[in-house]
């Protein structure tokens, strides 16, 4: 039940003084980065990139798509189920009690890791939960249902705003277009440029003083672009706007501090930073958490039970009810212990130098467009390129073959490739096993395809 | 040969850049198919003669060039029969060109049966094109069960 304070609180929920989004990468880094033999060291943690492919070492280029799990990651999770499993959060007997323990010492990893409180942290399936989370209860409350409801702190009505951009995952999209369609309120869009690059100044014009959410990428799972936070956050704010973080692409990457960054709730997958499938995290503000009905509603999140009414618990309990991710939990938390140990400031200061090893040897290669345009200040080791002339599925074939795993297709993000007037396209992503000489390997790859479905020479 | 050069033959890329059978006549009946992974599509029709015969494959689409080529020689296939195929003939070939697709490079496509169209049986080493090269024939099979369905 959220507490009486709130009430006065509601429509502008959100505190007008807490810090403006820091630009937290835009490719100033300044730590060392990993030496050869860190680099040798971390790679041997990861069995798969052991494999071999058609004849070749596994050059792992998905990392955007889904992580590698380093063995300790695995031998967490083991390990739970081998000592210490049982339900949590009920019974009284020993291994119960051990279980909880570590489901909730698994929680208080990733709040620091966050720097935020373990209370605002709650377990979801994956980020794609998380943003449904968000949209369902808000939902919810503009219903006048559950706990938080009681205070119409988060309802939406018709007069309402909810602005995305151009770029986002379809899973940033979506939920938000049926919130807009169950409320009645208006989604509205921040565009991008011709290259794909978020217009930042467009953004003034889109988020209005009706604008009530503002859900946006941190980084772009197609450009890697770092998006303007700054930019789209301060005209959201001046809105008593929510402000979603879809931090996907960012967690793997670079120290993300949400808190810090100006919003209001934030969500990432475990299983594109190294952890297991199956768990996602939400983050979002104390103040926010508890003024939100659940999105799902059973055991586990609730206070008393009568035949007609259930009273909830406070986050994170309220929004995980039925039997929790327990296992993956904690290898999540070891994920997060694995790339922590290494310092996500030098994780950062290597990609960063694959980026611009990967950028640079795209930009001359001809009949190649990036999208997201070239260079590779403000963004992660990440580049989708379109082939002229060629199917990114075929395109993607020629590094197969080869033993280079790249994702081919949309990567759900239809409107931006709509916008920029292609169906699907080649992405390649690095990681924190990622060597210069992979990077090497995809560029000659790249570089073979035009001529290999004999469209080399014709025009670009 | 490698396997990259058994996907891609030098017919299949032939007919991907000069496909046979593309357009559509307004207002005839087709099959879309959608492949969601990648977004290759085609949108097929077939033609009957006045016996009900199929005489003809007529399609537009957009996607790789294993979905592009495998429309385009279905098409000529059609075009190689100068009495057409009845439905239970072309049933019995698309069955089997996806049992072929299917058998992960076990089994290769008979050239006499399936003209060009045979050099698609390289893509069935690759479990991830099995889709793109079934896509123009799972068309054909929507059509034929609609038009078995009419009666």
């Amino acid at each position: 039940m959220a507490s009486a304070p709130l009430q006065q609180t509601a429509r502008r929920l959100i505190d007008p003084g807490r810090p403006v989004a820091a630009d937290a990468y835009a490719g100033r880094v300044t730590s060392a980065p990993l030496t050869e033999a860190e680099l040798e060291g971390i790679r041997a943690q990861f069995p798969i990139l052991r494999t071999e492919v058609h004849g070749h070492p596994l050059a792992y280029l998905d990392s955007a798509a889904t992580a590698q799990k380093p063995q300790r990651v695995l031998d967490a999770e083991r390990a739970f189920y081998a000592e210490a499993n049982s339900a949590v959060h009920r019974g009284a007997h020993t291994l119960a009690a051990e279980a909880t323990e570590r489901y909730e010492a698994a929680r208080r990893t990733v709040a620091d890791h966050l720097g935020a409180s373990e209370h605002e942290v709650v377990f979801t399936g994956n980020a794609t939960e998380g943003l449904n989370l968000l949209a369902t209860a808000i939902g919810h409350a503009s219903t006048g249902r559950g706990a938080g409801a009681d205070f119409p702190v988060h309802s939406l009505g018709e007069r309402d705003e909810i602005v995305v951009t151009e770029l986002e995952h379809h899973a940033n999209l979506i939920p938000w277009q049926e919130l807009a369609a169950r409320t009645g309120a208006r989604l509205k869009v921040v565009p991008v440029d011709d290259n794909g690059v978020i217009d930042a100044d467009a953004a003034a014009d889109v988020i209005t003083d009706r604008t009530r959410i503002l859900a946006v990428a941190h980084v772009s799972n197609a450009t890697g672009r770092v998006s303007p936070l700054d930019a789209l956050i301060a005209p959201a704010r001046a809105a008593g706007a929510l402000i979603v973080l879809d931090a996907c692409q960012s967690a793997p990457h670079l120290a993300l501090r949400p808190a810090e960054l100006g919003v209001d709730a934030a969500v990432f997958s475990a299983h594109k930073v190294y952890g297991p499938n199956g768990i996602g995290v939400l983050w979002g503000r104390r103040e926010l958490l508890d003024a939100l009905p659940p999105h799902l509603y059973g055991g586990s999140a609730i206070t008393t039970v009568t035949l007609e009414k259930a009273h909830f618990l406070p986050a994170p309990a309220r929004f995980e009810p039925g039997t929790p991710r327990i296992a993956q939990a904690i290898g999540l938390a070891e994920a997060l212990r694995f790339v922590d140990e290494i310092g996500l400031d030098r994780i950062a200061a290597s990609e960063h130098a694959l980026a611009a090893r990967l950028h640079d040897g795209l930009a001359g290669m001809p009949g190649i467009r990036v999208l997201g345009g070239p260079g590779a200040d403000g963004r992660v080791a990440l580049a989708s390129i379109d082939v002229d002339g060629v199917h990114a599925h075929d395109a993607g074939q020629v590094l197969d073959d080869l033993g280079i795993a790249v994702r081919v297709g949309h990567h759900c993000a239809q409107p931006l490739h709509r916008r920029l007037g292609l169906t699907a396209s080649l992405r390649i992503s690095a990681g924190v096993h990622t060597t210069p000489d992979e990077i090497d390997r995809a560029l000659d790859a790249v570089s073979g395809i035009r001529s290999f479905f004999g469209v080399a020479g014709s025009a670009a | 040969m490698s396997g990259l050069d058994q996907l891609y033959q030098q017919i299949i890329l032939d007919h991907s850049k000069r496909p046979h059978g593309v357009g559509l006549e307004a207002g005839e009946e087709t099959s879309h198919q959608l492949n969601t992974t990648c977004g290759d599509e085609v949108t097929l029709a077939l033609r009957r003669d006045d016996a009900g015969r199929v005489v003809e494959v007529g399609w537009t689409g957009q996607g790789c060039s294993i979905s592009q080529a495998s429309a385009s020689m279905l098409a000529a296939l059609l075009e190689e029969e100068p009495t057409g195929m009845a439905d239970d003939e072309l049933t019995s070939l698309i069955e089997e060109f996806r049992t072929v697709l299917r058998s992960r490079g076990t089994l290769e496509l008979d050239e006499e049966r399936f003209g060009d169209a045979a050099a698609l049986g390289g893509a069935s080493r690759y479990v991830a094109r099995v889709k793109c090269a079934m896509l123009p024939w799972v068309a054909a099979e929507d059509l034929v069960q609609r038009h078995a369905a009419r009666g």
